[in-house]
């Protein structure tokens, strides 16, 4: 914890294109303070066609990547930093597809024997090749109503979607698509929405508190993640001990079932009778002051700051071993 | 950090927050302010690779900085100490004359004891609503309208009502039956809002004979009229056409602003207001700031009196005349079928109005892949109307730039309606206003 860092500057990845463009910069500002009061040598981002040359100028530079689902969260961004051969906070590429992916990750969460909602990934040429109807038709009665339509390349609930009844599905699937090329539609699960962060913090991968979410207006969207006040939080969520227990360890179980690495925040519902229900996994997430993350590092008595700084130093570590 | 590095973590004590300590102090009037989905992806529309047809900034790139710098060099060296004190809650007098001069290129003749200077005219209008406005009381405004006093308007909690209009401005009979219905409602109705010349966000100018029709009927209802003029002297094609206060002294209050014939960094703009009103409003001012800023209304005078500000008018308008044309021409190009769009003599802005069933808000995060961002029109009206409508703006961005964005725009269009077909939609009827009747005509 204590040694002199022997690294170069932290390279905090924020912004870019992506939808959650706004939301990336307030968590890479965040990151670069938290870092900046634990004395760290800090550069900013804002991703773009200059990053390579950016961190081809810096000598020893470690990335810290908080960019949003799309290039950020896809493994995409992870495979230029590997390229390029800088050490970065988070997980692998391979690690990242595999979570992002959910036709590739669905399946691996269910042989660990981890409960996830029915789901289908649904490129939309599907829809125009086959038949729209048809395959709605397909997927109410497989799914049943309600369900939930969100793209498969997104986050912060943009151009997510509850569908109570047939009617309203084409239009969700248009909203999700205008979103990217693929939607997931899902089961909707009646249930407490909570967050589990996991950290790996001296070889161990702990599950801190979980976050219960509560929106006043019942819908956890952009607006109740991002203005304050707009959402209740729960730390740790009200849930019983042996749910609490069981969401940890789910949380953990996605972490090592894909494979992550340093950080990842699973979101998951835990159902009236205290089952968990494995939603996603976010291997980039949000630090901003409305976030989850922070609020869960808080709750376990760490210090945000610290705990950015040792991830960084793990990052390193990784690099010099490995090197 | 934690001391213990255990991995089992103790069970914290409970944590209940909205993570907002003042959640419950709030004053109703700001229930309302959250951030929105539509307001991040402009995050997006900020990067050089975004062709942003979607803000209002004027393309200030052809001033001349270093000459004005120089000008700016010699008023601190040689009025410094009076450009940065404290000054007059009313602007300074030297000021006022200036506007006076300005406002008479609009064939406005008033008296500089008559101006209130402001920070840009935003907060004139914001000092005008809080002067006459009390919570639910009801502002007229064009369908649609400027999305800034639309806010203004919501924090002093006013009720909006807009008022029909079409491509020679508001309708008077529509005027005249909103007023007759609303007072038999029981509503106080405390005035007209509404922008003469190349609107915002419709580009539509009120023709004279309108301008007169708008003023019998506000005189017939005692309804005071607020003038937004920031674009009058911005005419692409014709000369100005003359302002509603030259026409009615006593029933009008003029805002004018010269973040659009100057620049809009300074914030100066300001209110031509009868007497009475006038006193209250520059009380108003000295309450919210003391007084405008006095070293811009320094360098906006030196402005007027060392360059020649008319000729760099004449700049802008050819300028944006350019730029004008390349929208239109794109627009004439890249537009679906079905769509129509207004062809504005002057101002910032084209109305545009999509094929049945398509939803500009919806669709904009297909936009912003694509690399185009525009404004949706439902974001300029309080009641809803507009999803059909976009506003483009073609003051910032070259004219190539222009042009490529109504391109990649086209392609986006193409996109979503060929989603609504495959999902079966587009047979919706959505509310909208279309203020044209066809496409661009040839202006090669």
């Amino acid at each position: 914890m204590n040694e002199t860092p022997t690294h170069g500057p932290i390279v905090v990845l924020s912004g870019g294109l992506s939808h959650e463009r706004d939301v990336s910069l307030r968590s890479g500002r965040r990151v670069a303070q938290a870092l900046r009061d634990q004395g760290r040598d800090v550069v900013e981002s804002d991703i773009g066609a200059d990053l390579i040359e950016l961190l081809r100028s810096l000598d020893n530079p470690v990335a810290f990547p908080l960019l949003h689902g799309g290039v950020g969260e896809d493994g995409g961004l992870q495979q230029v930093l590997s390229l390029l051969d800088v050490p970065y906070v988070g997980s692998e590429p391979s690690a990242c597809r595999r979570s992002f992916n959910k036709a590739v990750g669905g399946p691996l969460i269910e042989r660990a024997g981890l409960s996830r909602p029915r789901m289908a990934a649904l490129p939309h040429d599907m829809f125009r090749e086959l038949g729209a109807q048809a395959i709605m038709a397909a997927l109410g009665e497989r799914l049943g109503f309600p369900l939930i339509v969100k793209p498969a390349r997104g986050g912060s609930a943009l151009g997510c979607s509850k569908v109570d009844a047939p009617a309203g599905l084409a239009a969700a699937m248009v909203q999700a698509y205008s979103y990217g090329e693929l939607a997931v539609v899902e089961e909707f699960i009646e249930g407490t929405e909570v967050a589990v962060t996991v950290v790996e913090l001296d070889g161990e991968q702990i599950a801190l508190p979980a976050v219960e979410i509560r929106p006043n207006s019942g819908i956890y969207d952009y607006t109740a993640r991002y203005t304050a006040g707009e959402t209740r939080f729960i730390v740790p969520a009200t849930l019983g001990a042996t749910a609490a227990k069981a969401c940890a360890d789910m949380a953990i179980g996605a972490h090592r079932v894909f494979g992550l690495r340093d950080l990842s925040r699973a979101d998951i519902i835990v159902r009236p009778d205290g089952t968990p229900v494995f939603i996603e996994t976010n291997v980039a997430p949000g630090m901003t002051e409305t976030s989850l993350m922070p609020q869960a590092v808080e709750a376990a008595g760490y210090d945000f700051g610290l705990l950015c700084a040792q991830l960084v130093d793990n990052a390193w570590a990784r690099h010099v071993t490995s090197a | 950090m934690r001391q213990s590095g255990a991995v089992s973590l103790p069970e914290p004590s409970r944590r209940d927050t909205r993570l907002d300590p003042y959640i419950d102090a709030y004053a109703e009037r700001t229930h309302g302010l959250t951030v929105s989905a539509v307001r991040a992806l402009f995050a997006v529309a900020n990067r050089p690779e975004v062709v942003s047809l979607a803000g209002g900034m004027p393309n200030i790139a052809d001033l001349p900085r270093e000459a004005l710098g120089r000008a700016v060099d010699r008023l601190i060296a040689e009025r410094g100490t009076q450009a940065m004190q404290y000054g007059s809650g009313q602007g300074e007098p030297f000021m006022r004359e200036k506007i006076v001069e300005v406002m008479a290129e609009e064939q406005i003749h008033a008296h500089a004891d008559d101006i209130v200077v402001s920070c840009g005219s935003q907060q004139a209008l914001d000092l005008v609503t809080r002067v006459f406005c009390d919570p639910g009381d009801v502002v007229l405004a064009e369908g649609p309208s400027y999305v800034g006093a639309l806010g203004t308007f919501r924090a002093y909690q006013c009720q909006i009502v807009h008022v029909a209009m079409d491509d020679a401005g508001i309708d008077p009979v529509a005027l005249r039956g909103a007023l007759v219905s609303l007072k038999a409602a029981g509503k106080r109705v405390k005035f007209l809002y509404t922008i003469p010349n190349f609107q915002n966000p419709t580009g539509v100018t009120q023709t004279v004979e309108r301008r007169r029709a708008i003023i019998e009927v506000a005189k017939e209802h005692d309804l005071l009229i607020i003038e937004d003029n920031p674009y009058g002297l911005l005419t692409l094609d014709a000369e100005p056409l003359p302002a509603l206060r030259s026409m009615d002294a006593d029933n009008v209050i003029y805002l004018g602003s010269f973040s659009k014939i100057f620049a809009p960094g300074y914030r100066v703009g300001w209110a031509l207001a009868p007497h009475a009103v006038r006193e209250k409003l520059v009380l108003t001012q000295e309450a919210a700031t003391l007084c405008p800023p006095v070293f811009s209304q320094f360098a906006i005078a030196t402005y007027l009196d060392e360059f020649d500000w008319r000729a760099q008018i004449t700049i802008y308008r050819d300028m944006y005349r350019e730029r004008r044309d390349a929208m239109l021409q794109g627009l004439t190009e890249h537009m679906l079928p079905g769509s129509t769009w207004t062809h504005p003599d002057g101002g910032f802005f084209v109305w545009v109005t999509l094929p049945e069933g398509l939803d500009s808000q919806a669709m904009l995060p297909r936009a912003v892949t694509a690399r185009v961002a525009y404004t949706p029109g439902t974001a300029f009206y309080a009641d809803g109307l507009g999803s059909r409508n976009m506003r483009l703006s073609f003051c910032f961005p070259t004219p190539e730039r222009i042009y490529e964005g109504t391109r990649r725009l086209g392609e986006v269009l193409e996109q979503e309606l060929e989603m609504h077909r495959t999902f079966g939609l587009g047979d919706e009827p959505t509310r909208h206003l279309d203020l044209s009747t066809g496409p661009a005509p040839d202006i090669s």
